[in-house]
């Protein structure tokens, strides 16, 4: 009963408080910028399978130069590369790829990270060693050689990519989270939780996770970031995803030695790279300057 | 003192263990893989367990994981497959050149960083703490191979004025250092320089800088002798723990100009298969990472001047 109640309350305000957020990113220019060049990528993401694109797979003509003339009267933007694939084409395809597998890392790496850090927070003693002690010898490794461990002992797949990121990244996410929870612990309504006897799963999931997210959700901007240069930078040294769909990080290092002649096939994409990251870390910084204001 | 650096000593050994076992587990445990990368593809079952017989690969895990360890505190990493000869001959030389662009690196960084993140914490809010907070945002976001990509587009290919590759083959060369050195500068200094104005500006507004200005001391005089040692403290843990994430983009580098560092040794190890080799540099690189996290504890008390020790 009292369930119901509480959740009819606070799902308008929930609402409320969603587009109150929205309203909030105005007053930061920075954020306005950071969101609108992660949107362009996700926009073109999404739109890639019905914009009119050559395949990015074909091999067409090889060595265009941008905005040289196709073979059947199209146009290539960006040019060609080596192989005579259409490089616009696989910039935009390479942005899905490169998008979908950074959010479900990051994605997975968070929800492993909050759960660690909120029961090692939460319930102390033995779980928070044990947890604290593994983290640490995690965090030990230098973050590159998790991958590569990991990568060349299971084989680059995106769902390897996927746990590599959450064993290097989750450790982090555990001391942020364990950090907040320490402190959110001692706070009145969650000793009103727990003589209203709600078991301690319930305190955990409901009632201290949710009051974290204030500076989680910057962290998560950030590692968004992150994770996009570490998919990109694992494609460029050759642990990435398995050919041929089009990957940033591989383009680069496939077109790489062709700079002398035909730089544009590797400074596309690294300027595709650098911008969603820019996106990401301007977002991560706009939304700190408003939650300091507060 | 010394009861915290030997605590702290005991808790970087026990890591230190725990990581060698897990890396000779993942490694090791299949015998039979071990020779057969060794020996090759075509090698037949009765050539491997003959191999295997022969070093030793018969006898208990454990006994086999300390004698492992105990060659490695030796020096003896085993041998090569790739490149045919004992793993330290490869290694040293390869992990002396990575020390010398880490060095450069932080030598140039260092400075750099700090000098920026002071400025702009002076005073939150101007305009030099803008100029900075958006160029170090601008920079971090330029991964090492996309802004290798940019400089060796305009400083080689458009000016012409640097070589395209490091593979210093006639002798050590200052032109096949730069271009590797400033990207990792340029990616690297943002970081410190946030964590340094950061530091800067919650020194700025506490109430012994507002005293020391009251009292009329000269701004510059506040700034330099009352400010920056409490402000430094939190930067100087940063530079050191950065050891732990420089040697990805000592990697990339070092694949993008093509330099003879320990990254590209590690990196062709584990796209070859090279098992002792990977063994070797993953250990090194752990044992660089907790000891680099080790002097940061040690040096963070040292500085700090509330923590007292009598």
């Amino acid at each position: 009963m009292t369930a119901e109640i509480q959740s009819n309350d606070t799902s308008p305000s929930a609402m409320s408080k969603f587009f109150k957020s929205v309203g909030l990113l105005r007053e930061s220019p920075i954020a306005i910028f950071g969101l609108s060049l992660i949107l362009f990528w996700v926009i073109l993401a999404i739109l890639a399978p019905i914009l009119p694109l050559y395949d990015p797979n074909a091999p067409l003509e090889p060595f265009k130069m941008p905005l040289s003339d196709a073979r059947d009267g199209g146009l290539y933007w960006l040019g060609t590369d080596h192989k005579g694939r259409d490089i616009l084409s696989r910039v935009i395809f390479g942005a899905q790829q490169v998008l979908i597998w950074a959010t479900t890392a990051t994605a997975v790496a968070y929800i492993v990270g909050m759960l660690m850090g909120v029961v090692a927070g939460y319930l102390g003693g033995w779980w928070d060693e044990v947890i604290s002690f593994i983290s640490n010898v995690l965090l030990s490794f230098p973050v590159i050689v998790l991958y590569i461990i990991i990568i060349t002992y299971l084989g680059a797949t995106g769902f390897n990519i996927v746990l590599a990121v959450t064993f290097a990244s989750a450790p982090g996410i555990m001391r942020i989270v364990r950090g907040l929870v320490l402190d959110l612990r001692t706070r009145d309504y969650i000793f009103a939780a727990q003589t209203r006897g709600e078991s301690a799963m319930y305190i955990m999931l409901v009632e201290l996770l949710p009051n974290a997210r204030g500076p989680l959700i910057v962290d998560a901007c950030l590692r968004l970031g992150y994770t996009t240069i570490t998919i990109a930078m694992l494609g460029y040294l050759g642990l990435g995803l398995p050919p041929p769909d089009p990957d940033w990080g591989k383009m680069i290092a496939e077109t790489q030695p062709l700079g002398s002649f035909a730089g544009h096939m590797a400074i596309v994409p690294a300027a595709a790279i650098s911008s969603l990251v820019l996106g990401f870390n301007l977002l991560a910084d706009g939304l700190r300057e408003i939650s300091m204001k507060d | 003192m010394l009861i915290l650096a030997f605590r702290r000593f005991l808790s970087m050994a026990l890591i230190m263990v725990i990581v060698s076992f897990t890396l000779f587990a993942i490694f090791e445990s299949d015998k039979l893989s071990v020779a057969g990368k060794v020996l090759g593809p075509y090698s037949n079952t009765e050539q491997r367990e003959l191999w295997l017989d022969q070093n030793g690969y018969n006898e208990p895990f454990l006994e086999r994981y300390v004698t492992w360890v105990g060659n490695a505190l030796t020096g003896d990493f085993g041998y090569s497959i790739q490149y045919k000869s004992p793993v330290a001959d490869v290694l040293w030389p390869r992990l002396g050149n990575t020390a010398i662009l880490a060095g450069l690196y932080m030598l140039f960084m260092i400075p750099l960083s700090l000098t920026l993140g002071v400025i702009a914490g002076m005073k939150e809010g101007s305009i030099q703490d803008r100029v900075v907070s958006v160029g170090s945002v601008l920079t971090t976001s330029v991964p090492e191979f996309a802004s290798a990509t940019f400089f060796s587009a305009i400083f080689v290919f458009w000016l012409g004025w640097l070589p395209g590759t490091s593979a210093m083959t006639s002798g050590f060369s200052w032109a096949e250092i730069f271009l590797p050195v400033f990207v990792l500068v340029m990616y690297g200094f943002g970081y410190t320089t946030r964590m340094t104005r950061a530091s800067m500006a919650e020194v700025m507004t506490s109430h012994y800088i507002r005293t020391a200005v009251l009292k009329g001391i000269p701004y510059r005089r506040v700034i330099m002798k009352h400010a920056l040692r409490n402000a430094l403290i939190a930067p100087f843990t940063v530079i050191i723990l950065q050891l732990n994430w420089l040697l990805s983009g000592v990697i990339v580098v070092e694949v993008f100009f093509a330099y003879k560092g320990f990254g590209k040794l590690l990196l062709d190890a584990a796209l070859f298969g090279d098992i002792f080799v990977i063994e070797a540099c993953t250990l090194v690189a752990v044992f660089v990472a907790v000891f680099s996290q080790f002097i940061s504890d040690i040096g963070y008390t040292l500085l700090n001047p509330r923590i007292r020790f009598t």
